[in-house]
């Protein structure tokens, strides 16, 4: 039997674009001055592998998203360091612009879009 | 059957045909962090006890983690009985004696152990040291691995430092003093001779560092190897002469002491090791890199390292956490 609807994580190619997309996409984060302060304590080894859990997640790929783990891990820096909706579009802006770099069609970087969309309330922790 | 035994300390478990090791211990109540459960976010990472795990579950992991049979048990499924470890090995010592005493600087012993077993370790690597009292702190091995019994090491005096105090004030030639076990992941490993490298220390930092080069030259490493070493002052410094030396006997060896505070002395780096690594060399896509010594520095040069192209793979660091007051 044949798959005749590859998945989003198929059509985008798997985890071999999951780890060139982590690449681009967390040096894109640390290089940015709005953002990168939230990162100031954190190990940069254990913050790339979460990275790039966070990314197989947004590619449609194997996961398990809670979103109660993910209130946790930012609910310090929205009480402490303000983190709120500019922060979170400025990592959506990095995401879109790392699958355009990596020459994503635009339908799938729409819906690679539409799930991490889907966590702003979590991450918020609204 | 396909039915694999699972030992961890004193409890059994039996791997179903198909099941992963993680699933395995979950099953049993054995709790171990774990998140993905896909290899990416690598946060049950355990150690096999007999010998290499399957090469598939070692996916992603940097290689002196694969060299000491570090896996993902989310992603093992295993061929055959296994003996686990969530935990990082025992302290297992040996006794060894003091042999040489020698000044580096105003504030740093040179110590040459020579100890009773011969100990396993890799350039880079370091080991416990314990007082007869129990007073134990970690020192990096600052030599190749071609001494098997001698050990030496850089120990800096530190304000209000116990340990540090009593190697430099008490500890005579002929004393004994027990060592553990070498650990620790940054370290060299000859498997990329051609990869340029790059190496930052701060005060006795240089320990493990002079230790890497020393393996990699013997090893005949082709690559470039760059060294920068600093200290607030020149009088922080140590082995200067000995680096120059050493860079003027290899072609692929570069040092570069640096000063942070005041003028810097010809040849010698204006600014923080790391800074000045940074500018020296902005491109680091493809090199390795090690990091040693004071905890904000190691910190901070990872990321610089990072966002200067090194991939997270390629930087083993080592900071040093110290238990009195202040390190520079």
């Amino acid at each position: 039997m044949t798959d005749s609807n590859p998945s989003l994580y198929e059509q985008l190619g798997g985890e071999a674009a999951v780890n060139a997309a982590v690449d681009i996409f967390y040096r894109k984060v640390l290089s940015d001055h709005r953002i990168n302060r939230f990162f100031d304590n954190t190990d940069i080894e254990k913050q790339a592998a979460k990275q790039k859990s966070f990314l197989t997640m947004a590619f449609g790929g194997p996961n398990n998203y809670n979103g109660a783990d993910m209130r946790q891990a930012h609910a310090h820096l929205v009480i402490k360091l303000g983190l709120d909706d500019s922060h979170f579009d400025a990592v959506m802006e990095h995401l879109s612009g790392t699958l355009e770099e990596l020459n994503v069609p635009q339908n799938l970087i729409d819906q690679v879009a539409a799930i991490a969309e889907s966590t702003r309330h979590d991450v918020l922790n609204r | 059957m396909l039915l694999h035994k699972i030992t961890l300390e004193d409890r059994q478990v039996v791997c179903q045909n198909g099941e992963s090791v993680l699933d395995a211990l979950l099953r049993e109540q054995i709790d171990i962090p774990h998140a993905c459960r896909e290899g990416a976010c690598q946060s049950c990472m355990i150690r096999s006890l007999d010998g290499s795990p399957p090469i598939a579950a070692q996916k992603g992991l940097k290689d002196v983690l694969r060299h000491q049979d570090h896996f993902l048990a989310c992603l093992c499924y295993p061929q055959q009985d296994m003996h686990i470890s969530l935990t990082p090995p025992a302290d297992f010592f040996t006794e060894a004696s003091v042999i040489a005493k020698e000044r580096l600087n105003a504030e740093t012993l040179l110590l040459t152990l020579q100890s009773k077993e011969a100990l396993d370790y890799y350039a880079g690597q370091f080991v416990n040291l314990r007082r007869a009292d129990g007073l134990t702190r970690s020192y990096s091995i600052a030599n190749n691995r071609i001494h098997t019994h001698k050990l030496t090491f850089h120990i800096r005096r530190l304000a209000g430092g116990r340990f540090s105090e009593w190697a430099h004030q008490e500890l005579n030639i002929g004393d004994t003093i027990s060592v553990s076990d070498p650990q620790g992941l940054c370290y060299y490993l000859p498997n990329q001779p051609e990869q340029s490298m790059l190496l930052i220390g701060t005060g006795s930092g240089l320990a493990p560092l002079a230790g890497i080069i020393s393996e990699a030259l013997h090893h005949g490493h082709a690559g470039d190897i760059h060294l920068f070493h600093g200290s607030r002052e020149v009088d922080g410094l140590y082995w200067i002469e000995e680096m120059q030396q050493l860079a003027g006997q290899y072609p692929n060896f570069h040092y570069t002491p640096c000063v942070s505070k005041g003028d810097a002395p010809a040849g010698f780096g204006a600014g923080r090791a790391n800074d000045v690594a940074i500018s020296t060399l902005p491109s680091l896509k493809g090199w390795r890199v090690y990091l040693c010594g004071h905890p904000d520095m190691v910190n901070q040069t990872k990321r610089q390292a990072y966002l200067h192209g090194a991939q997270l793979q390629d930087i083993y660091a080592d900071a040093f956490h110290v238990a009195s007051s202040t390190l520079d």
